[in-house]
């Protein structure tokens, strides 16, 4: 059965961040002017202006930040996938990421409990960071 | 610019949900500018500045329709549901700097028969805050939506602070109130108890139904001049004493946010209650924009009515009704009146400074605030007067 649900557009910096997710790296853009991590991509550095960065390998470690759960789709490509869950996950470098878990029910979710990236390849092109539990 | 600028019109459309309006969005943007035009005693040609909204009608559609055969002023502001609330400081500015005499602002749409956010949001990713952002971001994680957006923010105060469920039930209730004295209300006969609001179905945890604003079709306008102007008009001038608007950083994503409750209120509001000399604790009344009930307490506790964390508490025993200290949103709001995108909270505020209010009027009501909110946080506020 073919992937139904909305896929990011690779151009620019994004097909650069969903290219090292399909490697199953998450990396994140790091200012090599003042050190500072960014998410979503950028052209320059907010902190210190500066126009040079890396893409730098996260930890792949964060805790829950806060996640809602979708009881009402209220997009067509997620009207068969509801209940589902939304959240946002505070990284290790200091940027925060929408994304899924894969292993734990939204009951069991709990506000600053550590997690670990996995990756889902959704399709042949594109692979989605998502998250489970850790240790 | 103080007290320079007034507002000296304003007009609705009647709001309706089934079966529509059956008016276009350009009728229904037509409809209530006439009415504003008529409410300050000015006819379309008198108009020389046009605020159109972001969707749904152009100053050149407009102004060809009003006869306004001398527009020298026209521009848009980009921030969703706050641009109504936005436009205020920049129609003052545009009046009182001689760059157009009477400036127009409409806003409105078919937005429960033609614009159901879910449905645009399918359709066109460039009419989401952020576009490819989101596009590439939130979308293939089923972010879609505005609640949900703003339903992670609500989660994270309520864990931080303790706000609970029943304290967002009470902003819901309190516009539901309201809206009982209100002929226009979506949900006028459609009382609604905190028992009601906490058995209504969640849509996004943890917002329920009822946490929601209402999708309406209808449309708000108003006329604003220089107070000089104003004073040979129709109607009592309501004074602009402070009004600024201003975007978070960033604007384009909403989770990256070093403080994470940091909206455009946060840097609007000491700016707009510096220029009105006014501090909240001088306000009579508050239609502050409520696409959802947290959005409530957040730009409570931004414009400093509280502190950072007390949103919840402020709103409990009835403070927000009408006869408590601040009576918040006395037309019923977004929740429960209309969705104008917030033209109806900037009516609302001109009609109890006018003390046209009726049955819902706030006694001897001399100032008040209103407030926008659009897109990723955007936000706006005006201190007006009479
Ligand atoms: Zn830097």
């Amino acid at each position: 059965m073919s992937y139904t649900k909305p896929l990011p557009t690779l151009a620019g910096h994004t097909e650069d961040f969903y290219g090292w997710c399909k490697k199953h790296e998450l990396r994140f853009q790091q200012c090599t002017g003042c050190g500072a991590w960014r998410h979503v991509p950028r052209e320059l550095c907010a902190e210190c202006g500066s126009w040079d960065w890396e893409w730098m390998r996260s930890s792949g470690r964060g805790t829950v930040f806060t996640w809602t759960v979708a009881e009402r789709p209220l997009h067509p490509a997620f009207a068969d996938a509801a209940p589902y869950t939304p959240i946002v996950i505070a990284m290790e470098e200091g940027v925060r990421i929408v994304s899924e878990m894969v292993d734990c029910p939204h009951d069991q979710l709990v506000i600053d409990m550590p997690v670990e990236v996995v990756f889902d390849d959704v399709t042949p092109e594109i692979t989605l960071p998502k998250f489970r539990r850790a240790g | 610019m103080k007290d320079r600028a007034c507002i000296v019109g304003i007009g609705e459309t009647k709001y309706v949900r089934k079966p529509g309006s059956g008016m276009t969005g350009v009728q229904l943007h037509l409809q209530a500018a006439t009415r504003a035009l008529e409410d300050a005693g000015l006819t379309g040609r008198q108009i020389d500045g046009i605020i159109p909204s972001p969707y749904v009608a152009t100053a050149e559609q407009l102004a060809a329709n009003l006869g306004a055969a001398t527009l020298r002023f026209a521009t848009t502001v980009h921030m969703g549901g706050a641009s109504p609330c936005a436009a205020l400081p920049i129609a003052a500015a545009a009046v009182t700097q001689g760059i157009a005499d009477y400036v127009l602002v409409p806003t409105g749409w078919n937005g429960f028969s033609t614009a159901r956010a879910r449905n645009v949001v399918a359709t066109d990713v460039k009419s989401l805050p952020g576009a490819t952002i989101a596009r590439d971001y939130y979308l293939p994680f089923g972010l879609t939506a505005p609640p949900q957006w703003y339903a992670l923010i609500a989660r994270r105060h309520m864990h931080e602070y303790g706000t609970t469920a029943e304290q967002l039930g009470c902003v819901a209730v309190a516009m539901r109130k309201h809206a009982q004295l209100n002929d226009n209300a979506i949900m006028r006969g459609k009382p609604m108890t905190i028992e009601d609001y906490m058995m209504s179905p969640m849509i996004t945890s943890p917002y329920r139904l009822f946490d929601c604003c209402v999708e309406t079709d209808g449309a708000a306008a108003m006329v604003v001049t220089t107070a000089e102007r104003a004073r040979d008009l129709r109607k009592t001038p309501i004074y602009i004493s402070g009004a600024a608007a201003a975007q978070p950083h960033p604007a384009d994503e909403i989770f990256n946010r070093k403080d994470i409750y940091e909206a455009g209120m946060t840097i609007a509001a000491p700016r707009a209650f510096a220029m009105a000399d006014a501090t909240p604790a001088d306000m009579d009344f508050a239609e502050i924009y409520d696409c959802f009930t947290f959005e409530v307490l957040q730009q409570l506790e931004e414009t400093g009515f509280c502190k950072r964390g007390e949103g919840g508490a402020f709103v409990e025993g009835g403070r927000i009704e009408l006869g408590g200290d601040l009576p918040v949103n006395t037309h019923g709001g977004l929740l429960s009146e209309a969705h104008t995108l917030g033209m109806n909270h900037i009516v609302e505020g001109v009609r109890q400074l006018r003390h046209e209010a009726g049955a819902r009027q706030v006694k001897d009501a001399q100032i008040g605030l209103v407030t926008g909110w659009g897109d990723f946080g955007d936000g706006a506020l005006a201190i007006l007067r009479r």
